[in-house]
C-alpha cells in the first residue's frame, strides 16, 4: 500500500509536468474543503492557515515561489538588488486594478508595509532590518534595508507579505473596518458569498491583469468540520480538492486508490512543515543533554513515517528540513537504538521521575502518534504521563512552559533566518506564545551564529554559517526532531495545474482548470 | 392560569441570570482564551500580537469588570459581539438557528410520532412477533452511539447506495427556488433528522409499551370493557391517553434540547446549526458566542417547561396549576 501511495505521487508529480503541454480549458465550478472555518479572510489581519489558503485567491503578493523556492513575478514584475546586498527595487505590474476597479499602484505597497507592521507578527519580523520604503513612481518600490537581509526576497508571498488597498484601508481604524468582511484584492478570484458553516464562495474576476486567467468560473470552499464526513464528501464526488491535512493520514490510501483520484506531496515546499518534540531545557529531566539525546536513540522515527504518516513524511536528521536553504545532513545523525538510549539514561543519572507528555490536539493522526512515543519511552524505562488538552489548552500549557515533552510542527519559510532560528536564539525566549524558543535553549555560540547568518553577504558565508550552527544544535538537542512532514493534496484528475508554485494550493487556483 | 404564567416567567428570568453568572465563570476556568487560540493558528505570533487581541476581546479588564458588562448587555437583550466571527452575537445565532430548529423538530415529531405509534403496536400486540421485534430494534437504536448510526448511514446511504447526499443544508451552487428547493432541503434533512431521532424513538417506544401495558390493567379499562366498548375506542381513549402522561414528561425533556442538543448531529453531518457554532465556540473559546448560545438555550429549556407543564394539564384535566 505504502509503495502505491508513493507511485501515485510521482505519477501525479509526473503529470502536473506534463499538464502544461495541455491546452487549458476555460470555466467550470470547483468544490474544495476547508478545514477549518477561517475566522476571517483579510489576511493582512487574520494569518491562520484556512483564511491563507482561501484569501490567497483574493489578494496577492510581490513575488511567487517556484517549487524551488525561486523569486517569481506576482504584482512585481521584475526586481534588482544593490552591488552591497541592501538597495531592492520592484518594478510593479502595470495595468493592474482592485476588484472595486480602482487601479493598483506603489502607494498601495507603502501602505501595505506599515499595516503590516501593526497587524502581522511575521511580517514584523521579517521586516525589522527595513529602513525606507520609497516610492519615485507609481509603479517602482524601493525599500532600503539597515543592513543586508539575506532571506529579504524570500518574505514576499501572498500570506507573509499581502497586498492591502490603501484606498480601502488609510484613516480607518483596520481590526473594525466593515470591508473586513468583504476582502478587495487585485487577485485572480472575487469574494462573493459567505454563509457562515455552510460555504464561502469566490468568482472569477473577469478584469484580471493577465489574460485569459482565471479559467475557472467559481470556486466554493466548503466547511466540513468532521474529518470522515470530508472523507465521504470526496468520495462521493461532491468535493473536488482535498487541500493537504483534509483528512486523517489514515484515509489517504483509501481515497487514492479510487479511480480518477490524484494526489502529490507538492505545494509544501515553502513551509516545509517540521515535526518536533519540544523539550523543556529549563527543569526536570529533559534540562539533562544526555537524557535528551537519549530521547532521540529511544524513538523509530521510522516507525512514525511508515505506520504513522503511511510514509507521507522524512524523518527529520535536524533543525533545518532538507527542503530549505543551506540544509545539510553532514550532522550528529540518532538512529533508533534502545540499548543506547538506555545506557545514555543510565549516565545522566534518571531515576524514574515522571515525564509529562503533551500530545498536538489537531486530531487522531497526531494522538496516535503521540501513543506511539510514549511506547517507544517506556520501553526504554522512561515515566510518561500523557496530559489530554483542547487547542486552547495546549496553546497555554506550550505558552506558559508547563509541559516535559510536547508535540509541534513549525513552519521554515524557506529560509533558516525565517523559520529555523527562531526556535533556538535566546531572544526569542518569551513566556506566552507557541512559536517561538519554547524549549529554554540558550546558547551565545548559536545566537550569535543565526544573528550572523541573517546579515552576512554574499550567500556563501550565509552557508557556512548555518552549516556551523546545524552541527551544534544536533550535538545539543534542544529539541527531538521528528518528521519532515508532507501534507498530500487530493484532487479529482480532471482538477489540472491546482499546484505550481512552492505554497500550493494557498497560491490560490490562478493556473487551475478543469478537463471536463 | 394567567397568574401561574407570570409566575413561572418571573422566576425564569432570575434562573436565566444565575445561569448567565454560572457559565460565565465555568467558561473562564477553562485554559486558555481566545487571543491565544488566534495566536496559535496563526502559525507565528509575538507578545504584540497577543496583547492586541487581547484587548480587542476586552480580555485585559479585571473579571469583574467583563461579567458586569456582559449582564449589562444581556439584560438589555445585547449579547456581544463575536470576535472571532467578526458579526454580532445575536445575528449568528439567529442565521444559524432556523437550521438547527428545522433538525430537531423534524427529528422530535420523526421520534414522537413513530416511537408512539410503535409503542402502541408493541403493547397491543404484546408477546407476539411483532412486539418481540419492535422491543429488539428499540433497545439497538437505544444503545448504539449516535456518530456511530450517522456515519454507518452515511456509508450505506450515501457512498454505497448514493440515494442521499451526505454533508450540508442544500446543495450549494444549484440555486434552487420554490418546492425544488424544499425537496432539496429535505433529502438534507433525512439523515441527520433520522439519526438524531432514533434514540429518542426507541424510549418512547418502550415508555409507551410499558406504560400501556400498566394502563390496561386498571379497572377503568375493565368497566369499559363491560360497557361492551370497541377495542379501538378503549386503546385509544382510555389506555393511550393515560398511558401518555410519562410520555409527555420525557417528551419535554427532548424539547429541552432542540436548540442546543444537535452538536454531534450536525458537526458529522456538516449542518449549519447552532449546536456546532457552539461546540465551536468552546474549542476557539469564543466567550461572548459560547455565552450567547448558552442563554439562548436555556431561555428554550425554561419556555419548553412551561409549555410541558400547560399540556400536561391538557392531557389530564385532574392535574392543576398551582398558583
Amino acid at each position: 500500500m505504502l509503495k502505491r501511495v508513493l507511485l501515485s505521487l510521482l505519477v501525479a508529480s509526473a503529470l502536473s509536468t506534463a499538464a502544461f503541454a495541455e491546452e487549458p480549458k476555460s470555466g467550470g465550478v470547483i468544490n474544495a474543503v476547508i478545514q477549518p472555518e477561517p475566522p476571517g479572510l483579510m489576511v493582512g489581519l487574520v494569518q491562520n492557515g484556512p483564511t491563507q489558503m482561501v484569501a490567497g485567491n483574493i489578494y496577492e503578493g510581490l513575488l511567487r515561489y517556484s517549487p524551488k523556492l525561486e523569486p517569481l513575478p506576482g504584482l512585481a514584475e521584475s526586481w534588482s538588488v544593490s552591488e552591497d546586498g541592501k538597495v531592492y527595487t520592484f518594478k510593479l505590474r502595470k495595468g493592474v486594478t482592485w476588484h472595486d476597479n480602482k487601479p493598483f499602484t506603489s502607494a498601495d505597497v507603502a501602505f501595505s508595509i506599515d499595516f503590516l507592521k501593526q497587524t502581522h507578527p511575521r511580517a514584523r519580523g521579517n521586516l525589522a532590518q527595513l529602513d525606507k520604503v520609497e516610492t519615485p513612481d507609481d509603479y517602482t518600490v524601493v525599500f532600503t534595508l539597515k543592513q543586508p537581509f539575506g532571506p529579504f526576497l524570500g518574505i514576499f508571498e501572498v500570506g507573509s507579505l499581502p497586498i492591502i488597498p490603501k484606498h480601502i484601508y488609510e484613516g480607518t481604524d483596520y481590526k473594525t473596518n466593515p470591508a473586513n468582511n468583504t476582502p478587495i484584492g487585485t487577485g485572480p478570484f472575487m469574494f462573493k458569498e459567505w454563509q457562515k458553516g455552510s460555504f464561502i464562495r469566490l468568482v472569477k474576476n473577469p478584469n484580471y491583469y493577465i489574460k485569459g486567467l482565471p479559467h475557472l468560473d467559481e470556486i466554493y470552499w466548503h466547511v466540513i468540520p468532521d474529518a470522515a464526513a470530508r472523507a465521504v464528501a470526496f468520495e462521493t464526488g461532491k468535493i473536488d480538492v482535498l487541500p493537504g491535512g483534509s483528512v486523517e493520514n489514515f484515509d489517504v490510501p483509501r481515497l487514492t486508490k479510487l479511480k480518477n483520484v490524484c494526489v502529490t506531496g507538492a505545494g509544501w515546499e515553502f513551509f516545509s512543515p517540521h515535526s518536533w518534540l519540544w523539550l523543556n531545557n529549563r527543569s526536570g529531566p529533559t534540562a539533562n543533554k544526555k537524557f535528551r539525546q537519549a530521547l532521540m536513540y529511544a524513538i523509530d522515527r521510522n516507525f512514525a513515517k511508515d505506520v504513522i504518516w503511511n510514509g507521507l513524511a522524512k524523518v527529520a536528521t535536524g533543525p533545518s528540513a532538507s527542503t530549505i536553504k543551506y540544509y545539510t545532513d553532514k550532522v550528529t545523525t540518532y538512529d533508533y537504538d534502545p540499548a543506547k538510549a538506555k545506557a545514555l539514561l543510565k549516565e545522566a543519572g534518571y531515576n524514574g521521575e515522571k515525564v509529562r507528555l503533551l500530545p498536538l490536539p489537531y486530531g487522531e493522526t497526531w494522538q496516535r502518534w503521540a501513543e506511539a512515543v510514549k511506547q517507544n519511552l517506556q520501553d526504554v524505562g522512561i515515566n510518561v504521563e500523557m496530559i489530554a488538552t483542547d487547542v486552547p489548552g495546549w496553546n497555554q500549557k506550550v505558552s506558559d512552559w508547563d509541559y516535559d515533552i510536547a508535540f509541534t510542527y513549525l513552519y521554515q519559510y524557506g529560509d533558516p533566518a525565517l523559520g529555523v532560528g527562531r526556535n533556538y536564539i535566546s531572544s526569542q525566549i518569551s513566556k506566552g506564545s507557541p512559536f517561538n524558543n519554547v524549549e529554554g535553549y540558550s546558547n551565545p555560540e548559536i545566537d550569535q551564529l543565526f544573528a550572523d547568518g541573517a546579515t552576512a553577504f554574499p550567500d556563501s558565508k550565509r552557508e557556512e554559517i548555518y552549516l556551523k550552527a546545524q552541527k551544534i544544535l544536533t550535538d545539543d538537542v534542544p529539541v527531538a526532531w521528528q518528521l519532515e512532514l508532507q501534507f498530500p493534496t487530493i484532487t479529482r484528475c480532471n482538477v489540472k495545474n491546482l499546484v505550481t508554485t512552492a505554497i500550493g494550493v494557498n497560491d490560490g487556483f490562478r493556473d487551475a482548470w478543469l478537463d471536463k | 392560569m394567567l397568574a401561574f404564567i407570570a409566575q413561572r416567567l418571573a422566576k425564569a428570568v432570575v434562573v436565566l441570570l444565575a445561569i448567565v453568572v454560572f457559565n460565565f465563570m465555568l467558561i473562564r476556568m477553562a485554559p486558555g482564551d481566545p487571543a491565544m487560540v488566534m495566536a496559535g493558528e496563526a502559525g507565528a505570533s509575538d507578545k504584540i500580537f497577543v496583547a492586541q487581541l487581547r484587548e480587542k476581546f476586552g480580555l485585559d479588564q479585571p473579571l469583574p469588570v467583563q461579567l458586569y458588562r456582559y449582564v449589562k448587555g444581556i439584560v438589555t437583550l445585547d449579547l456581544g459581539f463575536s470576535f472571532r466571527q467578526q458579526m454580532p452575537v445575536a445575528k449568528l445565532i439567529a442565521e444559524r438557528l432556523p437550521a438547527t430548529l428545522l433538525l430537531t423538530v423534524t427529528a422530535f415529531a420523526i421520534s414522537l410520532l413513530l416511537g408512539v405509534l410503535f409503542g402502541t403496536l408493541a403493547a397491543r400486540f404484546a408477546g407476539t412477533w411483532a412486539d418481540t421485534a419492535i422491543t429488539i430494534l428499540a433497545l439497538i437504536f437505544y444503545a448504539t452511539p449516535l456518530f456511530w448510526v450517522a456515519l454507518m448511514a452515511i456509508l450505506l446511504f450515501s457512498v454505497s447506495m448514493d440515494w442521499l447526499p451526505s454533508f450540508g443544508y442544500e446543495t450549494v451552487g444549484a440555486n434552487y427556488t420554490g418546492f425544488a428547493h424544499v425537496l432539496d432541503v429535505g433529502a438534507h434533512l433525512i439523515l441527520p433528522a433520522t439519526t438524531m431521532g432514533l434514540f429518542f424513538m426507541a424510549t418512547y417506544a418502550r415508555m409507551t409499551r410499558a406504560s400501556m401495558l400498566e394502563v390496561k390493567r386498571h379497572d377503568f379499562v375493565k368497566t369499559a370493557r363491560a360497557k361492551g366498548l370497541r377495542d379501538a375506542v378503549i386503546q385509544r381513549r382510555h389506555v393511550l391517553r393515560n398511558a401518555l402522561l410519562p410520555v409527555v414528561t420525557l417528551a419535554g425533556l427532548q424539547a429541552g434540547t432542540l436548540v442546543g442538543g444537535a452538536v454531534l448531529t450536525e458537526t458529522v453531518f456538516a449542518w449549519p446549526g447552532i449546536g456546532r457554532l457552539m461546540y465551536e465556540a468552546l474549542l476557539q473559546r469564543d466567550y461572548n458566542l459560547l455565552l450567547g448560545v448558552f442563554v439562548v438555550c436555556s431561555a428554550m429549556v425554561l419556555a419548553f417547561n412551561l409549555i410541558t407543564d400547560l399540556i400536561y394539564r391538557a392531557v389530564d384535566p385532574r392535574i392543576e396549576f398551582a398558583s
